[in-house]
């Protein structure tokens, strides 16, 4: 496989065209870099792990259960204190400590699983020495396709498409 | 909307992405800081100082400083922190429910909404420390292994709002990140200095934008915003139990923790909008905070009025409906009592002025919305401080019946943390892009204002 392309894209439609045309000639689109979100291109290039709702649930619920215990082991067991002869085990504000304590533990939870998810942090990535990469949080949509076999072929296409600059990617 | 307005949510005709980063990111990075930035940073220095001196003063010498009395054990403390925790709540409050209600129009001012909550938050989480009586022992409300072989009390509203407060703080922090996370990209990429480079490339992680990126992204923002709505409910309903969990007559009410919730909303509402229209002002973001914004978020502020009005005669009805003796006292010391001038005061504030809102003229109008946003605001401050102020003044035993004398501590611990509050703002609209670039980009490509 040779190098993949990066081409420029002034709006997201012609970006999505693109992707298109080069799917549809056998290249393989391996991403785009834009500076929102754009619906097309979150489906086009879903994600294979998906993992950061489980890990949420998981750690949230986790978290929240094991704060259930410690209040209840800490008032109970640990330090049995009778005040006007309420029960030790009052569960019912027990649980409102936990539904915080769970909410905090899945967002850390959370934001980890999409760092991790991202491959982020990495502060450096081959992209970033791209010529105009740095305005894919700007205002250019840049996609990424690796060519089936020669270049040539798929740097056609994409100027045809509209590219304004197609650069070839060395990792 | 006027007639020369193209999109409803986008001043301008056109509003392309370039224009659009440029708006928000180059008085950052290429202009400097203006006079009118200097004006209100030395006009708010001495309220700074003034927080410093008196939560100094109160670690110092005690809390006999403020015009509590063995009575009225509950003062300013309490009720600047119901205040300011409620305009905390509302940022995230506003920020998650309309992205789970798919209102676009959020990307202009959530970003300052969810900062409004971290400062506001902050400051909250000042006034139960200063007014512990014993703030050297503030940790003990976490439960750590200590030689002593103490654990915190479970069934303490104190410790509940530790948790609470503590929880959301670091919450909204990671919710707000998380949208400011694209936003430190565009700052690297547009960073015209090395020491700018390499402290937004550092806060950016290395966000590329890619395709992939954004797809877990969405994920990430709206679980976050789905857990955030019953968080920030959660988080005022305990303020609310802090009061209802009581014993005493006009706390120990049902209606308290959703009562509370409403005022949260109302009161930070009221605190966004006299933000947008600084931020916009200052900023020049009128391309991005049109009219349009201003008009929904009156209505919002119209419609928790008609809720707390609503929450008010509830409160008055249950007391003469449940027949309870003290519960019936309280009520008719609202409006015969020691504080009624401050009761008639909070419901013109609070149920009255805002019904002007029901004119569109006014809701268009900024001068008059500013207006009725700060009347919200006293009048919401006025509704916490006479809920301790009404019960405690007045509770079952006659006689231990006193009334509540101001203190110049507490004059202070009032006014003065409104100057940290907008130091924090001017910090953060000098270092962090303070409207979210990338759903503006969003929303102006929706609007159709991009192409």
């Amino acid at each position: 496989m040779s190098t993949p392309l990066l081409a420029e894209f002034e709006t997201p439609e012609a970006l999505i065209a693109a992707m298109r045309q080069t799917r549809a000639e056998g290249h393989r689109a391996l991403d785009a870099y834009t500076p929102f979100p754009i619906e097309a291109l979150t489906e086009a290039f879903e994600p294979r792990r998906r993992l950061v709702r489980p890990m949420m649930a998981v750690a949230g619920f986790g978290s929240a259960a094991a704060m259930y215990v410690l209040q209840w082991y800490s008032s109970a067991i640990a330090y049995p204190l009778n005040s006007g002869g309420r029960p030790l085990h009052s569960w019912q504000v027990f649980l409102l400590v936990p539904v915080e304590f769970g909410v905090l533990i899945a967002a850390i939870a959370g934001f980890a699983a999409m760092l991790w998810s991202c491959g982020l942090p990495a502060l450096h990535h081959p992209l970033f020495v791209m010529p105009q990469f740095e305005r894919a949080s700007q205002d250019r949509f840049m996609l990424l396709v690796a060519p089936k076999g020669e270049a040539e072929p798929l740097r056609r296409t994409l100027e045809e498409a509209g590219a304004r600059l197609v650069a070839e990617m060395h990792a | 909307m006027s007639a020369r307005q193209h999109h409803k949510w986008i001043a301008p005709k056109r509003l392309g992405y370039a224009e659009i980063s440029a708006a928000v990111s180059d008085p950052i990075q290429r202009g400097g800081p203006g006079r009118a930035w200097f004006i209100a940073l030395l006009g708010i220095l001495p309220l700074v100082l003034a927080t410093f001196i008196a939560v100094g003063a109160v670690l110092t010498v005690g809390i006999g400083l403020s015009g509590v009395n063995t009575t009225v054990v509950w003062g300013f403390s309490i009720a600047n922190y119901v205040w300011w925790i409620g305009i905390g709540n509302a940022g995230t409050l506003i920020s998650s429910m309309l992205l789970l209600t798919r209102q676009g129009w959020r990307a202009s001012i959530n970003r300052f909404a969810e900062a409004m909550t971290l400062f506001a938050a902050a400051i909250a989480g000042i006034f139960p420390v200063i007014h512990l009586g014993r703030p050297l022992y503030a940790y003990w409300l976490a439960p750590y292994p200590n030689t002593m072989e103490l654990w915190p009390q479970w069934r303490s509203a104190l410790v509940w709002d530790f948790w609470a407060i503590a929880s959301y703080i670091l919450f909204s922090l990671i919710f707000w990140f998380t949208g400011l996370l694209p936003d430190l990209a565009t700052m690297r990429d547009r960073a015209q200095t090395r020491t700018g480079q390499v402290v937004y490339g550092a806060l950016a992680l290395g966000w590329r934008g890619s395709a992939r990126h954004w797809a877990v992204y969405e994920t990430f923002h709206k679980t976050m915003a789905a857990l955030a709505v019953p968080l920030v409910c959660s988080v005022h309903s305990i303020v609310g139990l802090d009061f209802a969990a009581s014993l005493m007559p006009g706390w120990q009410e049902s209606i308290f923790p959703p009562y509370f919730v409403v005022g949260a909303m109302y009161s930070g509402f009221a605190m966004v909008v006299m933000l947008a229209i600084v931020i916009r002002w200052g900023l020049s973001l009128q391309s991005m905070i049109t009219p349009a914004h201003f008009d929904a978020m009156a209505k919002v502020m119209l419609f928790a009025s008609i809720v707390m009005t609503f929450s008010y005669a509830t409160e008055w009805f249950m007391a003469w409906y449940g027949g309870e003796h003290a519960d019936r006292t309280v009520i008719g010391y609202f409006f015969t009592g020691d504080y009624r001038w401050l009761y008639f005061s909070l419901l013109f504030c609070n149920c009255l002025v805002p019904q002007l809102l029901w004119f569109r003229a006014v809701r268009l109008n900024l001068w008059l919305l500013a207006a009725i946003a700060i009347v919200i605001n006293l009048g919401m401050w006025l509704e916490r401080i006479l809920i301790v102020w009404n019960t405690l003044s007045h509770g079952y035993a006659i006689s231990l019946w006193r009334t509540y004398h101001v203190s110049l501590y507490d004059v202070v611990i009032l006014i003065a943390p409104l100057g940290l509050f907008v130091l924090g703002f001017l910090v953060l609209a000098r270092i962090l892009p303070i409207v979210s670039m990338h759903e503006v980009r969003q929303l102006a490509h929706r609007e159709g204002a991009a192409a």
